[in-house]
C-alpha cells in the first residue's frame, strides 16, 4: 500500500510527537480477544428475553390486534405494541446526521394504525426465554386490511400511487399542495443563469440512472437491555453512535425527562449512520417497564435487513455542459430518493453534494423526498452523495470523452476550491479537491499502464461535508501521571485513539500514557452523535482544550510550587521549566498529587460549519463478456485528511470506505417480489464484498489543514464511499464500451446489455 | 428434562435401550433452536430403527451444516436428531483404481480433496468438495449430506452424476441401489422412503484418457450459491483428440440438479475443440428450466449453462489429454 503525504506548500508542517504515528489502540486487545462488551453480551439478573412481531405486508391497515392469546402463555411476561407508547408529538429535530420528526419515528418503532413495510414492527414480547418470546410472538393475533404496495421512487411520485400517509404534504418552495401524496419535500437550488449557461456549451450530456437499496450492512445487529425501574429511572444500554441521541429520542417518545433516563453506550459492531434512530431501546424499555425486569431486544440479520434503515434507492436526471475548452458552463439535477417509509430521506445531502466537487456558474438542482413501502431510510456514510456523485461523476467522464481531454485534467479544470460557490449557496474556505486529484494524478498506478483484453480504468471524485456540532471531554490527571480521557463518542472507527493522541500531543506525553474511556449520558457532557465524520474534530477539539485546562492548571500549581509567577513557567513539549525547576509532565504530576486538589481538565466545544472532505479514485477493472462478471483489478483512493492524527485509521476509513462503495457499485441490492416483500434479507444473497472480491486497496492520505481545527484535521470517515460506484462504471465503460446507468452492474445485468449491444 | 431459560448449554444423558439421547438448548442469543431428541446410533440397523420411531420429525446429522440452520431458522422441525458419524460403513471412504470409490454418506468434504489419489481419479468432485463453503464447513459437511439436502443448487450433485455415482441406501425392507440422477425428487425432498438412510456413494474406476471438472458461476468470489453450476466428464480416444463418452450434468438450473442426456450423447465421436464445446452447451440449454430469482434472471441462467457446459467441457479435456 502505498501512502503519499502530500503537504502543500503554502503551509509550513508543524512537527509532532504523537500526531502522525501509528500507537496499537487503547481498545484493540480486547476486541481481538472477544472481550469487549457488546450489548447483546449483557445479562443482567432476572432478566426477560424479547422478541418482535413484524408485519409480513408491505401496506396494509392494522384492524386489530388481539395479545391475549400470548399473554396466557406459561413464562410471558409483558407484551408492548404501539398503544403502549405515548401519543407522540410531530415535532422535528436534527440529529447531527439528518433530521427526526418524533411522531414519524414512534410509528416506527412500532406500528400504529398501519404496517408501512415488510418487517415494520407491531408488536414484541418479553419472556422468561427467548424461544418463549418468540413462541409468544407468534400467537398475537393481527387483522390486517392489505393495501397495495409501491416500492420503486418513481411509481410512488404518481398521482394515482398507493397513499402512505394521508396528512403528508409536500413541503415546497411554493404553494403548499391540497392534496396529500407521497412526496415529501421538494427542494429546489439554483445559481446563474442555467439556459445562457447551456447555451455557451459545446457539449451537452444529458443521461437518467437508476439505482437500487442498500444496507449498512454492520456486523452487530441491533441490541439493548433496558432497565425501567421503581423509581421512575430508566437505564438502557444498547448500540449506538450517539447515547445522547438515544437519550433524546427516548425522553421525546416515552415523553419522560431526559434525566430521568441513562444511557451506557456499549462496544459497537459497525453502524456507518445506521445506529442512530432508535428501533429496540424504547421498546425495550416498555417492555421492562410493564413486567418490572430488565429485557433484552435483540435482532436477527433478517429483522436488521427487513427492519432497520437501508439508504434510498434512486432516480437521477443530470445533465452538463461544457465549452470545447473544457470548462463547464451549465450544469441541472433532477433527482428522486427514496425515504422509506417516512418522509425525511437522504434528499437534502444529495441535492447539496450532486454538483459540489466543482465550479459551475450556471446551475439547477431539483430533490424529492419520496415516501414508499420499504423500511424508512436512515444514514450511510455521506448519506444521499454516493449516488448524486454516480450520476454527476459517469456524466463528467462521458463529457471528458467527447472533449477528448483526460478525465484527471478535465475535472482539475473544473475542480471547486478556495472561493467557490456551491450551488446550494455556501461558498468555500480553504479545501484541497485539486490536491487530491493531483495526487492522483502523479500516483504510480495513474502512471502505470493497463493492458489486456477487456479491461479499463476509471477515475471520479467525490465530496461529503463532515459536521462540527456539541462535544464534551474530562480528563483527570492521575497521581501516577497518567491521563484518563472521560468522553461521550460511541467510538465506531478508532476514535478513542485519535482523541487520546491530541490529549497526549497537547500535553507532551505519549499516546499510552492517556487511558480513553467512553462512558453513558451521566458521567461527561452533552455530546452530539458518532457521525458526519465529525469525532476526531469536534471531540478532538475538546480533547485538545481539555489538555489546555490541564496545562493552565498544571502551571498555576508548578508556581505555586516554585514560587513565582505562572508567566514564568516555560513549556516545551511536556516540560515545565523555571529556572533550575525542570520537570516532565509525570514528574510534575506525580508530585503535584501529594500538594493539593487534583488536576481536573474540561472542555464542551461547539464548533459549526463542514470541515469539506474530498476523495478520488483511480479503479482498474476486467470484464468477463461472457458472464458479466467485474473483477476488480487495482483500486486506489486519494483523499484529503486535513491532518491524519493515526494514519493507519485514516488509512482504514479510506479503505473501508472504498469496499463499501464496490459492494455498492457491483452486488448489493434490496430484491423485492411483486408484493414488496425483500427475498434476499441475508448476508448469503445480500452480496457485501468478500476479502476475495477486492484487491488490497491502495491510499494516498493529502494533508491540506484544516484552518479551523488546531491540528487541521478534517472528518475522514465518510467521503470515501462517494466515488467508487462512479468510477468503476467509467472503468467498465473503457473496458466494454458500454454506459451502464442502473446500480448495482451485477452480472446479469452487465450481461445483458453486453448481449444487447452485440445484438443478440 | 432440561428446559431453556438462556443460560447456555444444557445436556442431560440417559440410556435409551442402545443409544444416548439428550436434550438441547441453546444458549443466551437471539436464534431459538427448538428442543430436540439427539441419537447417536452406531449401526446402520440402529438408526433404521431410531429413525422408523420418530418418522417424518426425525432428521439425520451428518456435518450439520444444513440441518442445524434449519432447524435454527425455522425452516424445519423435528423432534429427533440422529447423528450418524459413528456409524462405521457411514465414515468410510474406500479407494483403489481397480474398484473405484466408495464413499460412506457422512464422509466430510476435506477427506476428498485431501486423497492424494482422488484429485486424478474425480477431479470434479474434488473441484466441488474444495468450494463448498470454507475450512470449517468443509471440516464438517459431507458430501451424502449435500445429496440428500437435495438442494437443485449443490454443488456436489452435478459431479457425481456426471461421475455415474450410484447412491446405496438401507432402510427397513432392506437394501436398494440407485443412480444419483434418480435421487432428488424436488428442491429439498429426494426419494428416501420413511426408514431409510443414504448409506454410501459408489464411483466407477476412473477410466484411461478420462477426466472431469465442476464449475459453478457465482457473483462474488466466495460466500455464494451457484446461480448455476456445470459438472463435465469426458473420455478422449487413444489420440486425445476424439471424445468417446461424455456425462454433463447441470445445477440450479431445474427443481433438481440434472444430467444432460442429449448433450452428453451428442459429444461422443466429436472432436475435440472450442466448436464442439460451444454446440454440447447450446444443447445442454435446452433442459435447463430455471427461476428467476435474487440469484439470476432466468434468460441470465439458461446463457450461463452454454458458458459453464463449454468452459467445464475444455478443463476436463484439458485434463483427459494431461494424463
Amino acid at each position: 500500500m502505498s501512502n503519499v503525504i502530500v503537504q502543500p506548500s503554502s503551509t509550513r508542517p508543524r512537527k509532532y510527537n504523537v500526531i502522525g504515528t501509528r500507537p496499537v489502540r487503547h481498545d484493540g486487545v480486547d476486541k481481538v480477544t472477544g472481550k469487549a462488551i457488546y450489548a447483546a453480551d449483557l445479562s443482567l439478573p432476572n432478566m426477560a428475553q424479547g422478541a418482535y412481531l413484524r408485519s409480513p405486508h408491505a401496506h396494509a391497515r392494522i384492524i386489530s390486534i388481539d395479545t391475549s392469546q400470548a399473554e396466557a402463555m406459561p413464562g410471558v411476561l409483558a407484551v408492548a405494541t404501539s398503544a403502549d407508547l405515548p401519543d407522540p408529538w410531530d415535532k422535528t429535530e436534527e440529529l447531527g446526521e439528518g433530521c427526526i420528526n418524533y411522531a414519524h419515528l414512534s410509528g416506527n418503532v412500532l406500528a400504529r394504525k398501519k404496517a408501512l413495510y415488510r418487517g415494520h414492527a407491531v408488536a414484541a414480547v418479553a419472556a422468561t426465554d427467548i424461544h418463549t418470546a418468540q413462541q409468544a410472538a407468534r400467537q398475537i393475533k393481527v387483522e390486517y386490511e392489505v393495501l397495495p404496495a409501491v416500492t420503486w421512487v418513481l411509481d410512488a411520485m404518481e398521482e394515482d400511487a398507493p397513499l402512505l400517509h394521508d396528512n403528508l404534504f409536500t413541503q415546497t418552495l411554493g404553494e403548499k399542495p391540497t392534496k396529500p401524496s407521497n412526496i415529501g419535500q421538494h427542494i429546489h437550488f439554483e445559481q446563474g443563469d442555467i439556459e445562457q449557461g447551456f447555451a455557451e456549451a459545446d457539449v451537452v450530456i444529458e443521461r437518467e440512472y437508476r439505482t437500487e437499496t442498500v444496507h449498512q450492512g454492520y456486523i452487530e445487529p441491533h441490541a439493548s437491555v433496558a432497565l425501567w425501574n421503581e423509581d421512575g429511572r430508566l437505564k438502557i444500554w444498547t448500540a449506538t453512535q450517539g447515547s445522547f441521541t438515544v437519550r433524546q429520542q427516548l425522553a421525546e417518545l416515552l415523553k419522560i425527562p431526559v434525566s430521568k433516563i441513562t444511557v451506557v453506550p456499549c462496544e459497537i459492531g459497525g453502524g456507518f449512520g445506521g445506529k442512530i434512530a432508535v428501533y429496540e431501546p424504547p421498546v425495550a424499555a416498555v417492555l421492562s417497564r410493564k413486567c418490572g425486569r430488565p429485557v433484552k431486544l435483540a435482532m436477527r440479520r433478517d429483522e436488521v435487513f427487513e427492519g432497520t434503515g437501508p439508504t434510498p434507492g434512486s432516480f437521477m436526471r443530470v445533465k452538463m455542459g461544457a465549452t470545447k475548452e473544457g470548462r463547464l458552463t451549465a450544469a441541472k439535477a433532477w433527482l428522486a430518493y427514496d425515504a422509506g417509509a417516512f418522509p425525511g430521506g437522504m434528499i437534502g445531502p444529495g441535492s447539496m453534494c450532486v454538483f459540489s466537487c466543482y465550479d459551475i456558474p450556471n446551475a439547477t438542482v431539483d430533490g424529492y423526498d419520496v415516501v414508499l413501502n420499504k423500511p424508512k431510510t436512515q444514514a450511510y456514510r455521506a448519506p444521499g452523495a454516493t449516488q448524486a456523485a454516480l450520476a454527476t461523476e459517469t456524466v463528467i467522464d462521458e463529457i471528458a470523452v467527447e472533449l477528448g481531454i483526460d478525465p484527471v485534467d478535465f475535472r482539475l479544470q473544473n475542480a471547486a476550491k478556495e472561493g467557490t460557490r456551491r450551488v446550494d449557496g455556501p461558498t468555500y474556505p480553504r479545501i484541497g479537491l485539486v490536491e487530491t486529484l493531483q495526487a492522483l494524478k502523479e500516483s504510480e498506478h495513474w502512471n502505470s499502464p493497463l493492458e489486456g483484453p477487456n479491461r479499463g480504468r476509471g477515475v471520479a471524485c467525490g465530496f461529503w461535508f463532515n459536521a462540527g456540532l456539541k462535544s464534551s471531554a474530562a480528563a483527570n490527571v492521575n497521581d501516577d501521571g497518567t491521563v484518563t480521557l472521560v468522553e461521550g463518542s460511541p467510538d465506531i472507527g478508532g476514535t478513542r485513539t485519535s482523541l487520546a493522541m491530541q490529549l497526549a500531543e497537547t500535553l507532551g506525553i505519549a499516546a499510552e500514557e492517556v487511558h480513553p474511556q467512553v462512558v453513558d449520558t451521566d458521567s461527561v457532557g452533552y455530546t452530539d452523535v458518532t457521525g458526519g465524520s465529525r469525532v476526531t474534530f469536534s471531540t478532538g477539539l475538546a480533547a485538545h482544550k481539555a489538555a489546555l485546562d490541564i496545562q493552565d492548571q498544571m502551571i498555576k500549581r508548578a508556581a505555586e510550587l516554585w514560587e513565582c509567577q505562572p508567566d514564568d513557567i516555560q513549556v516545551d513539549a511536556g516540560t515545565y521549566g523555571y529556572n533550575d525547576h525542570k520537570q516532565t509532565f509525570k514528574e510534575l504530576a506525580v508530585e503535584l498529587s501529594s500538594t493539593g486538589e487534583a488536576i481536573v481538565g474540561r472542555a464542551a466545544v461547539n464548533p459549526q460549519g463542514s470541515t469539506n472532505a474530498f476523495s478520488a479514485n483511480i479503479v482498474d477493472v476486467e470484464v468477463d463478456p461472457e458472464t458479466g462478471k467485474v473483477k476488480i483489478l487495482r483500486f486506489t483512493t486519494a483523499q484529503d485528511a486535513g491532518k491524519a492524527i493515526h494514519p493507519s485509521y485514516v488509512e482504514g476509513q479510506m479503505q473501508g470506505g472504498s469496499v463499501q462503495g464496490i459492494g455498492w457499485a457491483l452486488n448489493e441490492e434490496y430484491f423485492y417480489d411483486d408484493r414488496g416483500a425483500m427475498k434476499n434479507a441475508s448476508f448469503l444473497d445480500y452480496r457485501m464484498p468478500t476479502s476475495y472480491d477486492v484487491p488490497m486497496i491502495e491510499t494516498i492520505i493529502v494533508e491540506v489543514p484544516n484552518p479551523d481545527h488546531p491540528f487541521g484535521v478534517r472528518g475522514v470517515g465518510e467521503v470515501s464511499i462517494v466515488p467508487p460506484p462512479a468510477a468503476i462504471t467509467n472503468a467498465i465503460h473503457q473496458a466494454t464500451g458500454l454506459r451502464m446507468h442502473h446500480l448495482p452492474i451485477s452480472p446479469p445485468r452487465l450481461h445483458q446489455a453486453i448481449a444487447e449491444r452485440n445484438g443478440q | 428434562m432440561a428446559t431453556g431459560n438462556g443460560s447456555g448449554w444444557q445436556v442431560r444423558h440417559w440410556t435409551h435401550r442402545f443409544f444416548t439421547i439428550t436434550t438441547i438448548t441453546t444458549g443466551a442469543g437471539a436464534f431459538a433452536l427448538q428442543n430436540f431428541q439427539y441419537a447417536a446410533p452406531t449401526t446402520v440397523d440402529d438408526a433404521i430403527q431410531a429413525l422408523s420411531e420418530h418418522g417424518e420429525q426425525a432428521k439425520m446429522l451428518a456435518g450439520g451444516t444444513d440441518i442445524i440452520v434449519q432447524l435454527r431458522e425455522g425452516m424445519c422441525e423435528a423432534d429427533a436428531v440422529i447423528d450418524i458419524k459413528r456409524i462405521e460403513e457411514l465414515m468410510q471412504l474406500e479407494y483403489s483404481s481397480r474398484v473405484g470409490l466408495q464413499l460412506g454418506a457422512g464422509v466430510p468434504c476435506w477427506k476428498i480433496y485431501q486423497h492424494a489419489e482422488l484429485s486424478v481419479a474425480y477431479p470434479a468432485l474434488v473441484d466441488a468438495t474444495r468450494i463448498i463453503g470454507g475450512w470449517q464447513i468443509q471440516s464438517r459437511a459431507s458430501v451424502g449430506g449435500n445429496l440428500c439436502n437435495a438442494s437443485p443448487a449443490a454443488d456436489t450433485i452435478p459431479t457425481l452424476i456426471a461421475h455415474n455415482a450410484v447412491c446405496h441406501i438401507a432402510g427397513p425392507q432392506g437394501r436398494r441401489s440407485l443412480p444419483v440422477e434418480q435421487f432428488c425428487a424436488a428442491p429439498g425432498r429426494n426419494i428416501l422412503q420413511p426408514g431409510e438412510i443414504l448409506v454410501a456413494l459408489t464411483f466407477p474406476p476412473p477410466l484411461p484418457k478420462a477426466s472431469s471438472a465442476y464449475e459453478r458461476f457465482i457473483p462474488r468470489n466466495e460466500m455464494d450459491i451457484a446461480a448455476a453450476g456445470a459438472a463435465s466428464w469426458v473420455q478422449l480416444d487413444d489420440t486425445g483428440e476424439r471424445i468417446v463418452k461424455a456425462r454433463i450434468a447441470l445445477g440450479a438450473v431445474a427443481p433438481t440438479p440434472i444430467f444432460a442426456q442429449e448433450a452428453s450423447s451428442w459429444l461422443v465421436g466429436q472432436p475435440v475443440n472450442d466448436e464442439t464445446f460451444v454446440e454440447a452447451g447450446e444443447i445442454a440449454k435446452k433442459v435447463a428450466s430455471p427461476i428467476d430469482d435474487m440469484r439470476g434472471t432466468r434468460e441470465y441462467r439458461v446463457h450461463l449453462v452454454g458458458v459453464l457446459t463449454k468452459r467445464t467441457l475444455a478443463k476436463a479435456t484439458h485434463r483427459a489429454q494431461a494424463e
